[in-house]
């Protein structure tokens, strides 16, 4: 029954519409009513698809729009704030700016892991490079079940080897990120991919069509059927019909998003367009819409002009394919020959597809029959938005009595359970990986994955050096988001911000990517809520706003959520000087740790020692003081700025014990704790225990010369924070008698091949994984 | 001396390449993109890092037929040097204009590591500047980079001494282990009987700046530019 559109709005008729068809869209019967009501008609089957589409979560944030609300936006520094263009943009001086976001792909990536990992990384590129900044960097975070099960081993390798496979081919080198392992996880693993670019500020490309009469161009590869209901698709619960929407997952070309990279960027400077979006989630239907709203105009689109990669296409499949790598630029009138060489030299296709009205609308032609005509604000403004009511998961208070003192009995030898933890999967050695990745394409990268924060130089537009470094990471912790949301919350954006702090940088923004279970459940929609609050607590008092993000629900697979793991992306800006390395550098450097100094046994909860030593999940996680955070982050930047520290590694997983190490391992020198130990540690095993593996947060381990040791006492002193020496670095141990004593050999072993038990796949499971990649 | 760089579709150490010769070397250097038949009067073309036509087919399989490889050839026939790294030294395979091939790594993983190479002959132009025997340590970052040639053609390597550059450990030994990508006798980099076209597999650009974390790829450009200087200007165009 599509409707007569030329006919005068009739009646809201009483419209009968079948269970399936909703389902296809991922409508509710009431945000079908409310179409009704907002149209004064029917949709036809194209108007709902785009209804579908665009009220999707992933397109429409209906789920967290008021949530998002909370989360500081603004600073002097940021130019494009949240929600205004494809990405944020925030000013790092000198007519500079940094252009990040991150992206989520998980649906995709369980069903299809190579292609859903690849076009994960291709939309994030997209996403930075249609705004005209130039991609650097490429961070990835990722979470899969355990190993253990060949299903995650193939979802593993499948995922690194796309994400490799994308990046690599584009030549923008893979910086960092992060990988984790949770059974939570398994059916369900999380790829977030984050993408940062430079540009100079005054170039920005808006993403939006304005000016009527001015040629819409779709540029790039053709439009096939793949990817089809993407949009809706990561807008529901996995099960066992998700492995029937294989064809939702579109598959990847980055040959030719190289060339619409490299052709968009020329582009920019040629003053012959006034807008650029590209084709993401939703496909022509949101870029077209979303580009039209933000220029208060609309578009008339003729699909029939757009090039196909099939034949018999309908107007519904066309504007809802996901085919990757196209992209949307709105020309001045009389450019469109210039633009279309332009794409031409870079051997791209570009097609004349629509024009710029006044009206307000989005109006899909097929020919001369129109398709669909809807006002954009029915796509945009309209979206409806659900504050519900969150529920404290039953499990908390429960999880919270957890009694460290019932471990008392089976407590290993530290240096047992030091080993077990540097081997285990969550904390070894990433290189394996990241070896696969291209990390150092573009001749920029200072500090590259395996640092706290990975380090970039600057150069300018002229490819002139500057004084300037930006320093990235992501960071997020799934287990201590579950056990504690808030605080969770918190914790990923503060741990963020101390990465690059002990890069020597400072935080400047940063960008989120929440990934969270089914909202209708009131214990995942309290998670999330309480996990924001969180978020944006600490972002307000360390003074990162959020300038751009992504939020990716209904992470669940057979009716089990995901823990709520919010991953931060940040960056950071050092100006004038050289970031500081995380590892000791010098034989004789007095090693101590800036910050609070713990030793309860509850300091424990929830900390990777208790995950991987005694496989319990439980515990209430430290509570993190923001003002002890920022003061300790202010000490360690103004330490560094004095030239007081040679090296700062940011205390986390595994607690002062694992830091240690690594610093000691990434060295290879040794380091002697003479330490005054007070009673209750050397008398109770436990207290030992929270010692070197509990995670008190705000905690950084730095290095010094000894001649610099007593300014940096003063330094720490003046601010009322606490330095506690722990020894000296030398030798080829870890020792800290008499808790602790480890050959540095032994600890870098054990954790350089935590992940080699797996490495070693069976044959038919590789045959598997093989056959989906492109080569 | 002016530096001519090969931009195909799917380059992406053109930049860099572009950034070590101009500004950190102070030379004058210029993209020649892949259609152009002229070579704007070129001392030296590099052929830099990069998918060049996505790779698709065979890493360097289309990029030879492109119409700049002609131009090339005859730059290259009439004396002039020609430097290839990465996807260069796979396109210059593909053209015949080096012996042997690259395989796909033996661990079918993309490798992206720093890497100790020996410099195996130092009289040539692209390795004047270093030691006999002298450890470089360069970066790697391929999948495809497993060179490859039947006895017969390394034997002639080895005998007519073209082999430039081998993989090797710190102390500068060809072992397995320092081995990356399952070379045949560990080579990394070979030049032609002429002297005049080379190749290798690691990114001299990536490190010819010490914030990057080494200088030693400035020997390989250095030596370029000062063998330049020596020559006439380059065999004329």
């Amino acid at each position: 029954m599509p409707a007569d559109m030329s006919a005068d709005k009739p009646e809201v008729p009483l419209v009968a519409i079948d269970q399936r068809t909703l389902d296809e869209v991922a409508l509710s019967r009431a945000e079908y009513l409310q179409i009704l009501e907002l149209l004064g008609r029917a949709p036809n089957d194209v108007e709902l698809g785009l209804f579908g589409a665009m009220w999707s979560e992933h397109c429409g944030y209906k789920n967290s729009r008021p949530l998002l609300k909370r989360f500081p936006t603004s600073s002097p520094r940021i130019l494009v704030k949240a929600g205004e263009e494809n990405a944020g943009a925030v000013d790092i001086g000198d007519g500079l700016a940094v252009v990040m976001k991150i992206e989520s792909h998980n649906h995709p990536s369980a069903i299809e892991p190579y292609q859903g990992a690849a076009t994960g990384v291709g939309g994030i590129v997209r996403d930075i490079f249609t705004m005209g900044a130039r991609p650097v960097a490429l961070l990835d975070s990722l979470r899969f079940g355990p190993l253990s099960e060949p299903r995650n081993r193939y979802l593993f390798s499948g995922i690194v080897g796309g994400v490799g496979g994308y990046g690599n081919c584009l030549g923008i080198p893979t910086v960092g990120g992060e990988i984790y392992f949770d059974a939570s996880y398994s059916g369900n693993p999380l790829v977030n991919a984050m993408c940062v670019g430079l540009m100079e500020s005054g170039k920005l490309i808006p993403a939006k069509a304005s000016g009527a009469g001015n040629p819409v161009l779709l540029v790039g590869a053709a439009t096939g059927r793949d990817g089809i209901h993407g949009a809706t698709f990561a807008s529901v619960e996995m099960d066992e019909a998700s492995e029937e929407r294989r064809p939702a997952v579109q598959v990847g070309d980055p040959f030719t998003e190289k060339l619409l990279m490299e052709a968009c960027l020329e582009l920019r400077d040629t003053g012959w367009i006034v807008g650029m979006q590209d084709l993401g989630a939703a496909g022509l239907t949101s870029s077209t819409v979303e580009s039209a709203h933000k220029g208060h105009a609309g578009i008339d689109l003729d699909v029939s002009k757009a090039p196909r990669r099939e034949s018999g296409m309908t107007p519904y499949e066309m504007m809802l394919s996901e085919s990757q790598e196209r992209m949307l630029v709105i020309a001045r009138r009389g450019h469109e020959d210039d633009v279309r060489a332009l794409f031409a030299r870079w051997g791209l296709r570009s097609d004349v597809v629509g024009v710029v009205v006044d009206e307000p609308v989005i109006r899909v032609r097929e020919g001369d029959r129109i398709a669909a005509e809807l006002e954009t604000r029915l796509l945009t403004d309209e979206v409806p938005a659900y504050v519900r009511d969150g529920e404290e998961p039953p499990e908390l208070a429960k999880l919270w009595q957890f009694d460290m003192s019932s471990l008392a009995n089976s407590l290993p030898a530290p240096a047992d359970a030091l080993l077990k933890l540097l081997g285990s999967h969550d904390l070894c050695s990433r290189e394996d990986v990241y070896r696969t990745y291209d990390t150092m394409v573009g001749a920029n990268t200072v500090l590259g994955p395996g640092s706290d924060a990975a380090v970039l130089r600057v150069r300018d537009a002229a490819d002139h050096e500057t004084d300037k470094y930006i320093a990235l990471t992501t960071d997020g912790n799934g287990r201590l988001t579950w056990l504690d949301p808030f605080n969770g919350g918190a914790l990923a954006v503060a741990e963020a911000a101390r990465n690059i702090v002990c890069s020597g940088a400072t935080p400047l923004a940063l960008t989120n990517c929440l990934n969270f279970g089914n909202p209708e459940k009131p214990t995942v929609y309290y998670q999330m809520s309480r996990a924001i609050d969180g978020m944006a607590a600490a972002a307000r008092i360390l003074e990162t706003p959020v300038i751009s993000g992504n939020v990716s629900l209904y992470n669940e697979s057979f009716g089990t959520a995901i823990y709520p793991t919010p991953v931060i992306g940040m960056v950071g800006l050092l100006e004038g000087r050289e970031p500081v390395p995380c590892a000791f550098q010098a034989a004789g450097d007095a090693v101590g740790v800036l910050g609070p100094w713990s030793v309860t046994p509850d300091t424990l909860g929830g900390s990777s020692y208790l995950a991987e030593v005694h496989d319990t999940r439980a515990g209430r996680p430290p509570q993190l003081d923001l003002e002890i955070e920022r003061t300790v982050q202010q000490v360690t930047l103004a330490a560094s700025a004095a030239g007081l520290i040679r090296s700062a590694h940011d205390c986390s997983d595994g607690g002062l014990g694992v830091a240690l190490a690594e610093c000691c391992m990434w060295s290879g020198l040794g380091l002697h704790i003479a330490l005054q130990m007070p009673e209750d540690v050397t008398g109770s095993a436990l207290a030992a225990t929270a010692l070197l593996f509990g995670e008190a947060p705000s905690r950084i381990v730095v290095s010094a010369s000894p001649e610099n040791w007593d300014a940096l006492s003063a330094l720490a002193e003046a601010r009322g924070m606490m330095l506690t020496r722990l020894g000296s670095v030398g030798g080829d141990r870890l020792s800290f008698p008499p808790l602790l004593d480890v050959p540095i050999e032994e600890m870098f072993t054990t954790w350089r091949q935590g992940l080699r038990p797996f490495a070693e796949t069976p044959e038919a499971e590789q045959a598997h994984v093989r056959t989906d990649r492109i080569e | 001396m002016k530096f001519g760089v090969v931009v195909f579709p799917g380059t992406w150490s053109d930049k860099d390449c572009l950034h070590v010769l101009g500004p950190v070397l102070g030379q004058e250097a210029v993209p020649i993109w892949h259609q152009d038949t002229d070579l704007q009067g070129c001392d030296c073309i590099v052929l830099p890092g990069g998918f060049s036509y996505g790779d698709y087919l065979r890493a360097g399989a289309i990029a030879r037929f492109a119409p700049v490889m002609g131009a090339i050839k005859g730059f290259a026939d009439r004396g002039g040097l020609v430097l290839g790294i990465c996807n260069g030294f796979q396109i210059l395979l593909e053209a015949g204009m080096l012996p042997g091939a690259l395989l796909r790594n033996q661990s079918l993983e993309f490798r992206c590591v720093w890497t100790h190479l020996r410099v195996e002959n130092t009289d040539t132009p692209f390795t004047r500047l270093c030691r006999p025997g002298q450890v470089l340590r360069i970066p790697i970052s391929h999948g495809e980079g497993n060179y490859f040639g039947d006895d017969e053609t390394l034997d002639r390597l080895e005998a007519t001494n073209s082999v430039l550059v081998r993989y090797c450990d710190a102390q500068g030994n060809p072992t397995p282990d320092a081995n990356p990508n399952g070379s045949r006798r560990n080579i990394a980099g070979v030049i032609n009987e002429g002297r005049n076209v080379a190749a290798m597999m690691p990114h001299p650009e990536r490190c010819a700046e010490a914030i990057l974390g080494g200088e030693d790829g400035r020997l390989i450009f250095g030596s370029m530019i000062a063998s330049l200087a020596e020559r006439q200007p380059a065999a004329s165009h």
